[in-house]
């Protein structure tokens, strides 16, 4: 001990301990490569694990994402909507979701959620906050169908804002608007904003229809003709406006039979 | 009873036709979801109701659509007829049947629709109804042909269990 304490064994004690820390090293070393072997495929199994769960909280957030856009999409269309009512406070405006179209391409209808339960009744104009874009056609408890003013059948007394003069706006089965019965005299000019009259008591007067894009004028006719741009896009149509405080003259009794 | 299925199965088109497939346009074309459906099922063998199925898909697309309800009922069930007629012709070859179906069974109801329209004064040409409108319309049907068909074969397996013995 003596010895020990007075350094006399030092080179021999140094080689001792180094040979204990290199077969501690040894051991050591061993021992963590096998503890990695056995724990290293229950890490992957846990990564993997980990990783679907992940993988699932971003679809559902996506997801989410989705449906978010979709209700601003809807708020917008429904602050739109809300602004055009606020600017014309004389009528009274029921919203409805367009849930189809007419089975049969040759007619343009919609068809919305809001029927008779809702006060609609037939003839009732519907817009978008954009302009006008046709009245109700036939009503049901839950629902209603809407004749466009694209539809062939459909015919719409309209007044030209610059031109002060009045005319028939038609649709065709191209979902085109035709301005007929335009006086020859009347200056017409593409870019004129196309009101609705009131005239013949099925529409309101003043509604937004359309801008006209061209204009057809021949000496042998007896009228002219233009194409109008409507400003409603009826490809993308999912909330509307019923006026429900409008009620359309009948003026059939009037009209003298052929 | 199995018969019953046609319930489910018109409304299902009808629904699938006025919210999905009418604003599904090629010019002014659009398919015929309810036609495709009737004929694929007047075609199959042993397929006795389909002039009901007829009448009654005819009725309610009458009822939702503005046509006059003549329309669609007296052309879905020209449709079992011209079917019933080609299965008797071409029954070797039921895809073939289809197809010939489709096609002059979209032509007999454009013209149908177009004659009972003009009747009633809507202003349509001729020359943009059949450029703009049958044609798409024949193509469009055409499209849906084969996977109706098969749908509606297997609801036809369904209901006579007896086919799937061939």
């Amino acid at each position: 001990m003596a010895l020990a304490l007075g350094g006399y064994f030092s080179s021999a004690s140094n080689v001792f301990t180094v040979s204990l820390v290199n077969l501690q090293a040894w051991f050591s070393a061993r021992y963590l490569a096998v503890q990695d072997f056995l724990t290293a495929p229950r890490d992957i199994a846990s990564l993997r694990q980990r990783n679907a769960e992940l993988e699932g909280e971003v679809a559902e957030l996506q997801a989410q994402v989705i449906q978010l856009q979709q209700q601003v999409g809807e708020t917008e269309i429904l602050a739109a909507l809300l602004d055009f009512s606020r600017a014309r406070p004389e009528n009274k405006y029921l919203a409805a979701a367009v849930i189809g179209r007419d089975p049969s391409p040759f007619l343009h209808y919609v068809i919305i959620n809001r029927g008779s339960n809702d006060g609609i009744l037939r003839g009732m104009p519907v817009v978008t906050d954009q302009g006008l874009l046709g009245r109700v056609d036939a009503v049901i408890a839950d629902a209603s169908r809407v004749q466009l003013i694209t539809d062939p059948g459909s015919s719409v007394n309209i007044r030209l804002q610059n031109a002060e003069t009045e005319a028939s706006l038609v649709g065709s089965v191209t979902g085109d608007l035709m301005l007929e019965l335009i006086p020859q005299d009347i200056n017409v000019q593409p870019g004129d904003l196309v009101l609705t009259s009131g005239l013949g008591g099925g529409y309101p007067p003043d509604l937004i229809v359309g801008q006209i894009v061209n204009v057809r004028s021949r000496d042998f006719d007896l009228f002219q003709q233009a194409t109008v741009q409507p400003v409603v896009d009826f490809n993308r149509l999912e909330v509307v406006l019923v006026i429900v405080n409008f009620k359309p003259v009948d003026i059939s009794p009037l009209v003298p039979a052929p | 009873m199995r018969n019953l299925i046609a319930i489910p199965v018109i409304l299902l088109t009808v629904i699938l036709q006025t919210a999905i497939v009418s604003r599904l346009y090629l010019l002014a074309g659009v398919a015929d979801l309810p036609l495709v459906m009737v004929a694929a099922w007047a075609l199959q063998d042993e397929v006795e109701s389909a002039w009901h199925w007829a009448a009654a898909t005819g009725l309610l697309v009458g009822f939702i659509s503005g046509l006059p309800w003549i329309v669609p009922v007296f052309g879905y069930i020209a449709v079992v007829a011209l079917a019933q007629i080609l299965q008797r012709r071409v029954w070797q070859a039921p895809l073939l049947a289809m197809f010939s179906v489709t096609f002059l069974g979209t032509i007999i109801v454009s013209l149908l629709s177009l004659v009972v329209l003009r009747f009633l004064d809507v202003p349509l040409p001729v020359s943009d109804v059949l450029g703009l409108l049958t044609l798409p319309s024949v193509l469009l049907n055409m499209l849906l042909a084969i996977p109706v068909y098969v749908v509606m074969r297997d609801i036809a397996r369904w209901v006579y269990p007896s086919l799937e013995v061939e």
